[in-house]
């Protein structure tokens, strides 16, 4: 473990007061020319510095986004700066940094929107009096700044829930995000990931040969595990159901553990199901960087994935950012779905399906399996703020508790101010999972530590649950630097996974128990 | 007629044709640019109507604001509804008594209560004047233009107030002139300085609507946040120039 200054939990959450400039050295990695060139991005003369004439295409940009994008424009109007979002923002209560307040961060946007392109700021700017309303010139500084603090952002709408006129500081961000990169200043982690998913098909790299091997093996380890066959298909025309996960299902920990759940009630349920080797990767980076085009085209493989294969539905695993461009941007972007069944929602959640499975009581559950665990559930700021799983308002909240407490015995809440619509970001998402973003990832995720500990603490919680590829990558990475281990967080479908039974499952165990017995 | 009172029948005419020519201009700018991606913050309604009640909700009783923090909700909530009670007393100055609602407007309930409204508002404002100065979140993000605002606003309740309790002005001869207004026949506007203090304030305010902050008021409205029905999955949403992009390569075909 790297040193970091760790910041402090406390049995009740402290809002700190601010420390100007406490983040201002924070950065990620500017992308370089392979990767500016290879998402169709401009090549600077010097990485990290914007490119010639940047000034008059950042104003361009700005405006064309105003133009397209009514959120932005209303965004930048109606902020009356009330203060109510101030103390929101996980990333300012770990870092104390004022520019990590929710309206701080829109106002630097706001502060160069108000100078160049509303009448109160240009008119008092030339009477050298714009200081009044907050304009700034915009300068290669103030980029900078731009560059360094909207890559603190984890477009996390928790500050959106609480601003009396719904801004939404995601969508600032990703303006702002998407106008650096055309001016020469992309985000190394983002812009070197998206091109993959392309060439190869998901964020890993990992080519079809290897993932099929890596199916295999998952298979051969239920195999060895349960005695029984339980199937990972890959690229099989004719299936009914196209499953598309995030590929960190594919190895890491505990998200694999997840994959085998999923695989495990499709099993039960007796459905016919595939993975693709061109989709398979459910994250859409597209949506970080802010770009509706990126985000488009990412989206289009599924579809074309989905025509290939002539799957009937569509569901995708455990992953926020993911399930919230399939929720709510699949059908704009890559549909209309008429060629799929028209009986189940495009797409489905694979927590709908197996809520469906449970409720249906077609899964043999063994809850006991999991005793030795007491479960806490953190909801991923996509799906409680972005999304829905379910059919009623708010069913993102009560669908994975009721998956949970299906397999599980001992459940409980954290503090009812740090979940549901109110959840704390884990502190990695928005395209912030990068170690040169560590401190500000270590920080960021205080007030999720502080509430797991003290649920830890008052109810003797032992596993944290997600739904989330990012929540549980930055979980094992930072859970350890406030006292806790790795394993503590737990995939939803891992659980699912440790108390579904199978038919023909353990059988030969059994028999063997029997011989003993009757010995 | 005086010269003060032609400066100010211009006054008038200019302020309200600024109001609501910059609100009207404003609203149709913000209609006109297109929400190309559903991005309601969830749980969101799942139909119009529901739709229409979290506004409601929104709109009267700051549900979001009141979530956030309960002292800036109480202060602005008072102000903003001190605001409205003073609008419906103001309403006698500007409607004839023959009309059917003038006995909704002019009536104890709504007179006595619009006079206390004064006070409420200036409550209110001072509240949320001492929480920009002394919370220290609040004061970083403060531009001297937050201060004057409430400033401004606070000096037309005083003045207000000065009128109802401290130097009468010759109200009849006001409310002739706000009617000769309407009406295109110009009449002489009393010459007492409080109230022309409160009646240049207000202008003011009027003037600056459409171009400050003070637009957050239609701007609510269209927050793509809060004004979307949860249905993305069951219909499609596409933005005109959405549709530009995906007729281009066909590839949604």
């Amino acid at each position: 473990m790297a040193d970091y200054e760790i910041p402090e939990t406390h049995e009740f959450p402290i809002i700190p007061s601010i420390m100007e400039g406490a983040m201002a050295h924070s950065s990620p990695f500017v992308a370089g020319e392979e990767f500016q060139t290879d998402m169709g991005f401009p090549v600077p003369e010097e990485v990290g510095e914007p490119i010639e004439g940047w000034k008059e295409k950042f104003l361009e940009l700005l405006q064309d986004k105003l133009n397209k994008y009514r959120s932005l424009q209303v965004f930048m109007d109606t902020c009356v700066k009330c203060g109510a979002c101030t103390d929101k923002c996980h990333y300012f209560i770990g870092t104390a940094d004022p520019k990590n307040m929710p309206v701080a961060r829109q106002d630097l946007l706001r502060s160069i929107y108000r100078r160049y392109f509303t009448f109160t700021g240009k008119t008092l700017s030339k009477l050298g009096l714009g200081w009044l309303v907050g304009t700034r010139e915009l300068t290669v500084d103030v980029v900078k700044e731009m560059y360094s603090y909207y890559h603190q952002c984890s477009e996390c709408r928790r500050c959106a829930v609480f601003c009396p006129f719904g801004i939404d500081t995601a969508e600032v961000t990703m303006a702002a995000r998407d106008i650096l990169s055309e001016i020469g200043m992309g985000q190394k982690y983002s812009n070197q990931i998206i091109p993959k998913v392309h060439k190869v098909g998901n964020n890993l790299g990992l080519p079809e040969p290897a993932l099929a091997d890596t199916l295999e093996g998952l298979e051969e380890e239920i195999e060895d595990d349960i005695g029984v066959k339980v199937r990972f298909p890959l690229d099989e025309k004719g299936a009914d159901i196209l499953l598309v996960t995030p590929s960190a299902d594919f190895f890491a920990e505990p998200h694999v553990d997840g994959l085998m759940g999923y695989a495990k009630v499709f099993h039960a349920a007796g459905v016919s199901w595939t993975m693709s080797s061109k989709a398979s990767e459910a994250a859409n980076f597209g949506l970080f960087i802010g770009n509706y085009e990126a985000m488009r085209k990412i989206s289009l493989r599924i579809r074309d994935e989905a025509k290939r294969l002539g799957v009937k539905r569509i569901i995708f695993g455990e992953c926020g950012h993911a399930w919230r461009v399939a929720y709510n941007h699949l059908n704009t972007l890559a549909g209309p779905w008429d060629f799929l069944d028209q009986n189940y929602p495009v797409p489905q959640h694979i927590l709908e399906f197996t809520k469906d499975c449970l409720d249906r009581g077609i899964l043999n559950i063994d809850k006991s399996e999991n005793d030795w665990m007491t479960l806490t559930f953190h909801d991923s700021c996509n799906i409680a703020r972005a999304s829905r799983i379910g059919e009623e308002p708010g069913s993102q909240f009560t669908t994975p508790r009721e998956v949970i407490k299906a397999v599980c015995n001992n459940y409980y809440d954290m503090p009812i101010e740090t979940i549901n619509d109110q959840t704390f970001c884990c502190g990695g998402g928005g395209g912030l999972l990068t170690d040169d973003l560590m401190e500000l990832r270590i920080k960021g995720a205080l007030p999720r530590m502080e509430a797991l500990k003290n649920t830890i603490a008052d109810k003797g919680v032992t596993h944290m649950a997600a739904i989330c590829a990012i929540c549980k990558s930055q979980f094992t990475k930072v859970l350890p630097y406030y006292g806790m281990t790795m394993d503590q967080i737990v995939s939803v479908h891992q659980l699912v996974s440790s108390a579904i039974v199978l038919d023909g499952q353990g059988e030969e165990a059994e028999e063997s128990d029997d011989a003993e017995e009757s010995a | 007629m005086s010269v003060l009172s032609i400066i100010y029948v211009v006054l008038f005419y200019v302020a309200m044709a600024v109001l609501f020519g910059g609100i009207i201009n404003k609203m149709m700018l913000y209609k006109r640019v297109p929400a190309p991606l559903k991005i309601a913050v969830t749980p969101a309604p799942l139909t119009t109507g529901g739709v229409v009640y979290r506004l409601f909700y929104e709109v009267v009783f700051f549900n979001s604001l009141f979530r956030a923090n309960k002292w800036t909700w109480i202060f602005g909530w008072i102000f903003h509804l001190s605001l409205l009670l003073a609008f419906f007393r103001h309403l006698r100055y500007l409607i004839s008594p023959d009309t059917i609602i003038w006995p909704l407007v002019n009536n104890p309930i709504v007179q006595s209560f619009g006079h206390y409204a004064g006070f409420t508002m200036l409550f209110g404002l001072a509240g949320l004047f001492a929480r920009r100065l002394l919370v220290d979140r609040v004061r970083y993000i403060s531009t001297p233009s937050d201060y004057l605002m409430l400033i401004l606003i606070m000096g037309i309740a005083a003045t207000g107030l000065g009128i109802a309790y401290v130097e009468h002005t010759d109200i009849v001869q006001l409310k002739a002139f706000i009617m000769g207004l309407f009406l295109a026949d110009p009449q002489n506007l009393p010459a007492d300085p409080i109230l022309l203090l409160h009646i240049t304030a207000v202008l003011f305010l009027a003037m600056i609507f459409p171009i400050s902050k003070l637009l957050h008021a239609p701007g609510l409205f269209f927050a793509p946040t809060r004004n979307q029905v949860d249905n993305p999955r069951e219909k499609r949403h596409i933005s005109p120039w959405g549709a530009e992009i995906e007729n281009k390569d066909g590839r949604n075909t």
